[in-house]
């Protein structure tokens, strides 16, 4: 990391970015494999019930889930600090379950930061290189260097309580990075910023990951950022894997109601009766193209067209506006239909946008209605 | 123009309000302060430098014959008495100083590590014998150390005391109560430090390859600093000028600066002498504080820790 950190930030920023990405891929990342992984906590708290999981060399890979669902314990057993009662863990094909952290190449950006208040930003960043041994000269170089590529240069001689909720979840991911590990390991990092620098700090994250070529494993509860964010997601819930999937594919295609909801699905219709593909819902009729086996059915709200006036057709359903958000880029339908009720959302081309009370037809293609189990 | 003259007028008045409040709400305290703290102290400074009269009150003229016999010169020329109490003192002070951290830090640590309902409990314990009087814990301490009790008989078929010696009085003796005595003015800060530790911060030092060992040395100490900086003044300086424990426990040989500058005002009666030894002790302890707050300051990176 070193050679190619120095080349990028001394000299010029992305002038080859092609061959460093390549060698530092090579050097660093680290595949990580789990298997049957058990956590209780006391008598009855189940962290986590069984979770098997392969984390590919170089990935972003997100936990995602609702508090308790296990991601921070899971992320915990990764950096060491949690033993699991059962199962393994196998990083860049070493198995390290019974390793203790402080000597697991494995480092972890924490919620809270967790910076050392009684040191400065510089020994903050040095303390893993210095527990490691390496000289003093040495490391003050390999702090230089990082301080850089974190753009924070001038902070590194301030104290901690001198700098801000960013510029310390910086000093925290740098600290972290600058001891190469096989795998870094972010506990909510940026959930206690606000949302502008939030976001900002998002594409840093992603910028700083896809050059270096580490392995990343991300937890958090915020859809969003998941999907912003990562290669892939595994979806938790109750100590176990719901789903492992790229951003799309379980956006898209979530396999259970509990990922639909939690990835802010609310169009999920209860199927009473099938004719081959057709589904019969509390809505009306609608035919999948690829219907599945599931008893529910997902229509996702962006997927929707809203035609002025009730039209006849296949798909089309005829509803009346019961509410309007308008979001400026988009506005928020809350259509009734029946006894029951829809959301759609419409992009603002510009066109006419109906308004509450009007009827309305909404119009579904076959192929964007999915069908899940409970 | 007549608005620019209105402004002061009233801002004027909200200051001689402000004024008026800040003399109600300081004005008892700063008295309170001057009765008894600043009026004896300038007291004691004029006594220190009167010369000693014939029943032992201070006289005039103003001289320096107490700050004299307390560096140990008297009619018989030099004599290393004094010298070695204020020694004694400082040995003691620091024994049992260290001895007080040595059993406090684990007792915080376990206790805070205990369940929550329990501590409070614990913490009772703790503070529970210093509700008694020190003099009876000090004749306790007697029974306990005297000659023939098992203790002592132990220590004596061992070896450590001369036969029939005991372990009472003796400057060892005088350590265990003082030790005994301020366990609990180290232990109530160490907690109150435990009891907030972040353990992130020593989960991150783990994290960055830090041992056990080392993980408490950089991310557990640096957190109980202010607490064990606040406990050492809590006990050093009371255990620096203990005048009951020495006298019951340590006999002739175990003479410390309190029992001195109390000989003085009673027995022996030199009231200017005794003066002189109170200010010994005040400079002492002052030179103390000033030496803990840079290892605080040093310790803590920078950080005011509170002294």
């Amino acid at each position: 990391m070193s050679e190619t950190m120095t080349a990028e930030t001394a000299d010029h920023p992305g002038a080859r970015p092609a061959a460093n990405e390549r060698g530092r891929a090579n050097h660093k990342a680290s595949s990580i494999e789990m298997q049957g992984l058990h956590k209780r906590f006391g008598r009855d708290t189940v962290a986590l019930d069984g979770v098997d999981l392969d984390i590919r060399a170089g990935e972003f890979f997100t936990l995602l889930g609702p508090s308790g669902c296990g991601k921070t314990t899971l992320l915990r057993i990764l950096a060491g600090l949690e033993e699991p009662d059962a199962g393994s863990l196998v990083v860049g094909g070493k198995n390290i379950t019974e390793t203790p952290p402080h000597q697991r190449s494995v480092n972890t950006v924490f919620q809270s930061y967790a910076l050392f208040p009684h040191l400065s930003v510089r020994e903050n960043l040095a303390f893993g290189l210095k527990m490691r041994g390496m000289p003093a000269a040495e490391r003050h170089t390999k702090v230089d260097e990082i301080a850089d590529f974190i753009k924070l240069g001038d902070l590194v001689d301030r104290h901690v309580d001198q700098l801000s909720g960013g510029q310390r979840q910086r000093i925290a991911l740098a600290r972290a990075l600058i001891c190469e590990p096989d795998v870094l390991l972010l506990d909510e990092p940026l959930s206690a910023l606000d949302a502008g620098l939030r976001s900002q700090l998002q594409v840093e994250l992603l910028r700083v990951q896809k050059r270096l070529g580490m392995t990343f494993v991300f937890v958090t509860h915020d859809q969003q950022e998941a999907m912003v964010m990562s290669d892939r997601i595994a979806v938790l819930n109750g100590g176990t894997i719901q789903q492992v999937g790229a951003p799309r594919e379980v956006y898209e295609r979530p396999v259970n109601a509990f990922v639909a909801r939690f990835m802010g699905h609310d169009n999920l219709y209860t199927i009473s009766a099938r004719k081959s593909d057709r589904l019969i819902t509390a809505l009306g009729e609608l035919t999948a193209e690829d219907a599945g086996n599931g008893e529910l059915l997902l229509i996702r709200p962006e997927t929707l067209d809203l035609l002025p006036g009730a039209v006849e057709g296949p798909n089309h359903l005829t509803a009346t506006v019961a509410e309007r958000l308008y979001r400026g880029s988009h506005a928020e339908f809350r259509l009734a239909i029946g006894n029951t009720t829809l959301q759609a959302t419409v992009n603002n081309r510009g066109r006419h946008l109906p308004e509450v009370g009007e009827t309305v037809t909404v119009a579904v293609a076959p192929e964007d209605l999915v069908t899940l189990h409970e | 123009m007549s608005y620019s003259g209105a402004v002061p007028t009233a801002r004027s008045r909200a200051m001689v309000r402000e004024t008026r409040h800040l003399l109600f709400t300081v004005a008892p305290g700063a008295f309170w302060i001057f009765i008894f703290l600043v009026l004896p102290s300038a007291y004691l400074m004029g006594v220190a430098f009167m010369t000693n009269g014939p029943y032992g009150l201070p006289q005039m003229p103003l001289s320096l014959d107490a700050f004299e016999r307390l560096a140990g010169v008297g009619f018989l020329g030099w004599s290393p008495g004094n010298l070695y109490t204020l020694l004694r003192s400082l040995w003691q002070t620091l024994v049992s100083t260290v001895l007080v951290v040595i059993v406090a830090y684990p007792v915080a640590y376990y206790i805070t590590t205990c369940r929550e309902k329990w501590r409070p409990i614990l913490l009772l314990l703790v503070v529970v014998p210093s509700w008694t009087n020190q003099v009876i814990r000090a004749f306790g301490w007697m029974n306990l150390l005297a000659p023939g009790t098992p203790l002592s008989s132990l220590a004596e078929s061992l070896g450590l005391v001369a036969p029939n010696m005991g372990l009472y009085p003796s400057n060892l003796a005088v350590t265990l109560g003082l030790v005994y005595n301020f366990l609990p003015f180290m232990v109530l800060p160490l907690y109150a430090a435990f009891e907030k530790l972040d353990t992130a911060q020593v989960q991150a030092a783990q994290d960055l390859y830090a041992s056990p060992v080392r993980a408490f040395w950089h991310a557990v100490f640096p957190q109980t600093l202010p607490g064990l900086l606040a406990g050492t003044v809590l006990v050093a300086i009371p255990a620096f000028g203990m005048y009951v424990i020495p006298e019951l426990l340590g006999g002739g040989k175990g003479m410390m600066l309190g029992n001195l500058v109390a000989n003085q005002f009673a027995g022996s009666s030199n009231w200017p002498l005794g003066a002189a030894g109170a200010i010994l002790m005040l400079i002492a302890t002052f030179i103390g504080l000033f030496a803990m707050r840079r290892i605080g300051k040093r310790l803590g990176g920078g950080e005011e820790v509170v002294i």
